[in-house]
């Protein structure tokens, strides 16, 4: 369908946006790289009156690595991460959920604030995000504010997004080069929303044994969640395929799906299980 | 709003709504009706151009926000003299067309995929063109014609010198 009318406005400045949402009292939305905004306005799922336009809003792009760890510039596109060598080789698993996001036309346009802000709870980013324990920084009229990723999260296309703010950026922290991590995730044709997906990375210590296991899973709930059940089985053990097998079985009993139109409960838990074995077996250094 | 943008290397400036996507604009403002309109919310691909250098779907930009950029839509692959471009002719070749409706945003995908990364594997070319949907040939002979089309975007082939783009 053609898109419902609305105002366009270009700030050049993140205050003058954040001024702009401030005035809007809720009736404008911010436009990124449009690649949800758009379809939900052509689906009249959203009708806002005005457009705030980020594009010219360069303090909001760039990536950026230091002894943190990785910032990512609200509008970096998807494309962008993909073109990195240096997020490549500081944060593997990231570039790996990248790969895995919509079609090639679509990550060149797409951007990380985007898909922040829209929170579709079978999108990539919102999981490594909350798996990795990032920070997302936000601006608004009175100021700046740093939101938790586990904490950014309240829903399906619901976040801890004030009305009048925007995000400016989100950092990961420092991965160490010796992590092990798979991902994994099931769409019916390729660049779908997953149904399920699995995030999953682990530090060993001297003997093999895994510390500091986080697991992540997406598109089984109202958000991208980790799973701490799951994580504390896993700290203390190897990963083995027994052991793969049994925290796979416990997944499928901690995540909290519900029936839609594109799958049972039953079957994403059944999904979420085996996904955990094969990102679990790609840790291990199973890499097809 | 005015918007000034230059299309298949010739400028112009319109005034357009803001809600007018980049596709309506091109169709409609600009009479290029080349570029097809499918979904309308960005699944099909039909609506593929090229964006300064990268493959977008035209239905999920708005013509607003090409203002100041450089377009190339399925009618600037053919020189002007309506000789195919190296691409259409090995598409011609391997029969990867049918009813055609799907045709330019899949020859926009490919033709950005192999400027940007003329060694593609066929890998890499059936995951880029599944943000392509064709119902009629099956993608067999779209690979196909993508892959051999791959020797005329080598940097030292004369295709590419020639055309400049």
């Amino acid at each position: 369908m053609k898109l419902p009318k609305f105002d366009y406005v270009e700030p050049t400045t993140a205050l003058e946006a954040v001024t702009l949402l401030s005035q809007s009292r809720g009736l404008a939305k911010v436009i990124a790289g449009g690649q949800s905004l758009i379809p939900t306005m052509a689906l009249r799922l959203a009708q806002p009156a005005l457009l705030i336009d980020l594009r010219h809003l360069e303090s909001l792009r760039g990536i950026a690595v230091d002894e943190a760890g990785l910032r990512l510039g609200a509008m970096t596109r998807w494309r962008e991460i993909q073109d990195s060598a240096e997020v490549l080789d500081t944060h593997p698993l990231l570039v790996e959920a990248v790969r895995h996001i919509a079609h090639y036309q679509i990550r060149n346009r797409g951007t990380v604030g985007g898909s922040l802000a829209h929170a579709d709870p079978a999108a990539e980013l919102p999981c490594i995000a909350v798996t990795c324990g990032a920070s997302i920084r936000v601006l608004g009229i009175l100021g700046e504010r740093e939101i938790l990723a586990d904490e950014f999260f309240l829903g399906p296309l619901a976040t801890a997004l004030g009305d009048d703010e925007i995000i400016l950026e989100v950092r990961f922290p420092r991965w160490p080069s010796s992590r092990q991590w798979g991902f994994q995730e099931f769409s019916r044709r390729q660049g779908d929303f997953a149904l399920a997906g699995v995030a999953i990375f682990y530090d060993t210590d001297n003997s093999g044994r895994l510390e500091n296991a986080h697991v992540g899973v997406f598109g089984v709930g109202q958000c991208a969640t980790r799973l701490s059940g799951v994580e504390s089985a896993l700290n203390g053990r190897t990963n083995t395929i027994s052991v793969a097998a049994e925290v796979a079985r416990l997944a499928a009993a901690e995540v909290t799906p519900s029936d839609d139109l594109h799958a049972s409960a039953r079957y994403r838990r059944a999904l979420v299980a085996v996904l955990l074995e094969r990102a679990m077996a790609l840790a291990r250094g199973e890499r097809a | 709003m005015l918007v000034t943008l230059c299309v298949n290397g010739e400028d112009s400036t319109t005034d357009v709504l803001p809600r007018t996507t980049l596709v309506d604009f091109l169709r409609h403002s600009l009479g290029m009706t080349g570029t097809h309109v499918g979904c309308e919310h960005g699944v099909c691909g039909a609506c593929t151009v090229i964006v300064d250098g990268d493959a977008v779907r035209s239905c999920l930009m708005l013509a607003v926000q090409a203002n100041g950029a450089e377009i190339m839509t399925i009618e600037g692959l053919a020189d002007a003299s309506a000789n195919l471009s190296p691409l259409q002719e090995a598409f011609h070749r391997h029969h990867a067309l049918q009813c055609g409706f799907c045709t330019p945003g899949v020859l926009m995908t490919a033709h950005a995929l192999l400027r940007q990364e003329p060694n593609a594997s066929k890998e890499r070319i059936r995951e880029v063109i599944s943000g392509n949907l064709c119902r009629c040939t099956g993608y067999m002979p779209i690979v196909d014609a993508i892959f051999e089309a791959r020797s005329s975007y080598q940097p030292a082939s004369p295709a590419t010198r020639a055309r400049g783009r």
